[in-house]
């Protein structure tokens, strides 16, 4: 069973001429079949811990481990780590000229699969799994996130996530930004790669709004850099009713 | 690719429509067109024409210190049957006749040479297989002059391969009948070395189509001026254009569409990829709608994809209007990057890095290479596009 260990990871970033440490000790452990939720305030490192377990050079690891079925992670290039199983569905997709998503889609499959899909099932699997996020099929022919809207942003990440069959799927903010047709449509999205029981979903988000569409098994409160705080899914409802406040106040510098 | 956006430093993007009583494409030419190099004084780099070329780097050429070297070029023509392949002297009175010098290296050129080359393609006459001048430097230095004659109706492809390492300055008639179909594409595949400036002129008949495709890959200095106009209405002309510029190259393409017949056709695209320091490409596209020129439509973009730091490109796209009767007018230039978060993004779906790169270089000319119409170029140019891209990672 897939197993994403990470342990006391530190993370720093430069900025202004100056290291500033994000991440300061972050433990958790996600395993297939499990959806944990990460839920904090603005600026607490939700998008750091994101960013960093898929390898972005913006970031700095300066000490912990993060250990993929006990594979060393963090020795791992970006598209290495894709290719291991992490999936990172980004808060801001970013544009990228001249590539039709048809493409886009079909070398990142043949990268993580390790062979091109077989074009006849492949097309018929990529028009299904657009079909169920209710994404037009003349989609497939736009350049990669060029002019998408920010609901068709996030339904492409999703799409994503169904095609390449994660292990660890690692969802930066998929809600932000989303009216609830889009989120529902996105949350049904999440739920049928979590249904297989295939994947562990690392669900990252400032609002409890789609934890009424994706259930989590537990709950982390992430504040200053580090989990102050897990639990169940009854967490959320807590702070739901009473915010952030009791973190960013006491717990964090303490 | 949004307009104008994420415009790299160490670009241009500028443009304008003008609306001129006399025209500013002619006005900001140093000289009047000339066959006689004399005419032109020898360019200090400031001049409107003159300003984005390295003059250092064109091993005299623009100031008459580059001497023709014997042997210094091959050119080898392959005809099919019923196409007329000839050697003349200067005298020949086909020469010059699709259109004049406009700066002085394409005078020198046409003041220096000692033959030309003459291909006529009869009237009537629908070739089914290519004409193909493989045109090789040798490490010599030589002023050449061709000349593509198609009759009225006829049809021909033209292929022209500029391989190994020369000094060229040169200057290429097109003459295309009332009703006659020319494509012609010119590979400039140049060794490292090469410095390669030429006029290419075309006269479109009546009713007459041209399509110029011209694809730069190599050389120290390239720089091309294709040129059209019209002799008669209904003539249309394609000028499409593909460069991959590489560290310290620097390639230039200026064009002009001189829309002087009513109810003709132009559409001008090309699209450049950078990489590497020192790489600089320029494209200046100007398209004089002429007073007299009513029912005109016409079309140019220009596109770059900068791949590196250090690249720099200068686009400039000028659109001229001299009447308001026209079907349609329109240009675009912009300039694009792939940046680290484009690469980050296609890596974390597992893509290398090597081959996000080619996916998006790729992309990025298809479109265009699609448009030429050729199934063989089609697949030489993707072929070489990923040659260049192996070549710099």
């Amino acid at each position: 069973m897939a197993t994403l260990e990470i342990r006391d990871l530190h993370v720093t970033v430069e900025a202004d001429n100056a290291t500033k440490e994000i991440l300061k000790g972050v433990d958790l452990t996600v395993k297939q079949g499990e959806t944990h939720a990460i839920m904090g305030p603005n600026g607490s490192g939700k998008s750091t811990l994101a960013y960093s377990l898929a390898g972005h050079p913006k970031y700095t690891i300066t000490g912990g481990t993060v250990l993929l079925d006990g594979e060393d992670v963090l020795e791992m290039s970006v598209d290495e780590r894709a290719r291991a199983g992490l999936f990172l569905a980004m808060q801001y997709p970013v544009e990228v000229p001249g590539v039709s998503v048809s493409n886009f889609l079909r070398t990142s499959a043949t990268a993580i699969r390790g062979e091109a899909p077989k074009l006849r099932t492949w097309v018929k699997e990529v028009k299904e799994a657009m079909q169920r996020l209710n994404m037009d099929p003349s989609f497939a022919e736009r350049n990669v996130n060029e002019g998408f809207s920010g609901g068709e942003k996030k339904r492409h990440e999703i799409l994503q996530l169904e095609l390449l069959k994660p292990k660890v799927a690692i969802l930066d903010e998929t809600d932000s930004g989303l009216d609830v047709d889009a989120l529902r449509v996105v949350s049904e999205g999440v739920n049928r790669v979590r249904e297989t029981g295939e994947v562990g979903t690392l669900l990252i988000t400032h609002y409890t709004r789609i934890l009424r569409y994706i259930k989590p098994d537990f709950v982390h409160v992430f504040s200053a850099g580090r989990i102050v705080e897990s639990g169940g899914a009854e967490l959320a409802d807590k702070l739901e009713n009473e915010g952030y406040e009791a973190y960013t106040k006491g717990g964090v510098s303490a | 690719m949004a307009e104008a956006q994420n415009i790299p430093v160490g670009s241009t993007t500028a443009g304008q429509i003008a609306v001129a009583a006399e025209s500013t494409v002619a006005t900001r030419m140093s000289a009047p067109p000339s066959f006689d190099v004399a005419d032109f004084p020898v360019p200090h780099g400031r001049e409107e024409e003159w300003r984005f070329t390295p003059l250092e780097r064109l091993r005299g050429l623009h100031d008459g210190t580059a001497a023709a070297t014997g042997d210094g070029l091959k050119v080898d023509v392959q005809a099919p049957e019923g196409v007329t392949v000839e050697t003349v002297g200067r005298d020949d009175a086909r020469l010059g006749k699709a259109g004049t010098p406009v700066d002085r290296v394409a005078a020198q050129a046409y003041s220096a040479f000692e033959k030309a080359g003459v291909i006529t393609v009869p009237k009537e006459t629908v070739l089914t297989e290519p004409i193909r001048i493989a045109v090789h430097g040798e490490g010599g230095t030589a002023f050449a002059h061709q000349v593509i004659e198609l009759g009225a109706f006829a049809e021909a492809v033209v292929v022209i391969d500029h391989t190994g390492d020369a000094v060229l300055a040169a200057n290429v008639d097109y003459i295309l009948g009332d009703g006659a179909k020319l494509t012609v594409v010119s590979v400039q595949d140049w060794d490292d070395k090469a410095v390669h400036v030429a006029q290419h002129n075309a006269l479109v008949g009546r009713d007459a189509s041209f399509k110029s495709v011209v694809v730069t890959f190599g050389g120290d200095v390239v720089r091309l001026h294709p040129r059209v106009q019209y002799a008669g209405t209904g003539g249309e002309a394609e000028l499409f254009g593909l460069y991959f510029t590489d560290a310290g190259q620097h390639q230039e393409h200026r064009l002009l569409v001189d829309h002087n017949t009513p109810h003709c056709k132009s559409n001008v695209v090309y699209k450049g990829a950078l990489q590497g320091e020192g790489a600089h490409a320029v494209w200046i596209g100007d398209v004089l709608i002429e007073a007299k020129a009513e029912g005109t439509d016409t079309y140019e973009m220009n596109r770059n994809l900068v791949l590196t730091d250090g690249a720099r490109v200068d686009s400039v796209p000028n659109l001229e209007i001299e009447t308001g009767e026209i079907v349609g007018a329109g240009h675009a230039s912009a300039t694009g990057r792939f940046d680290d978060e484009q690469l980050f993004y296609l890596m974390a779906r597992g893509i290398p890095a090597e081959e996000a790169r080619r996916l998006v270089v790729r992309g990025f000319f298809a479109e265009l290479v699609q448009q030429i119409g050729l199934d063989d170029i089609e697949e030489r140019l993707l072929e070489k596009i990923d040659e260049e891209l192996e070549a710099s990672v």
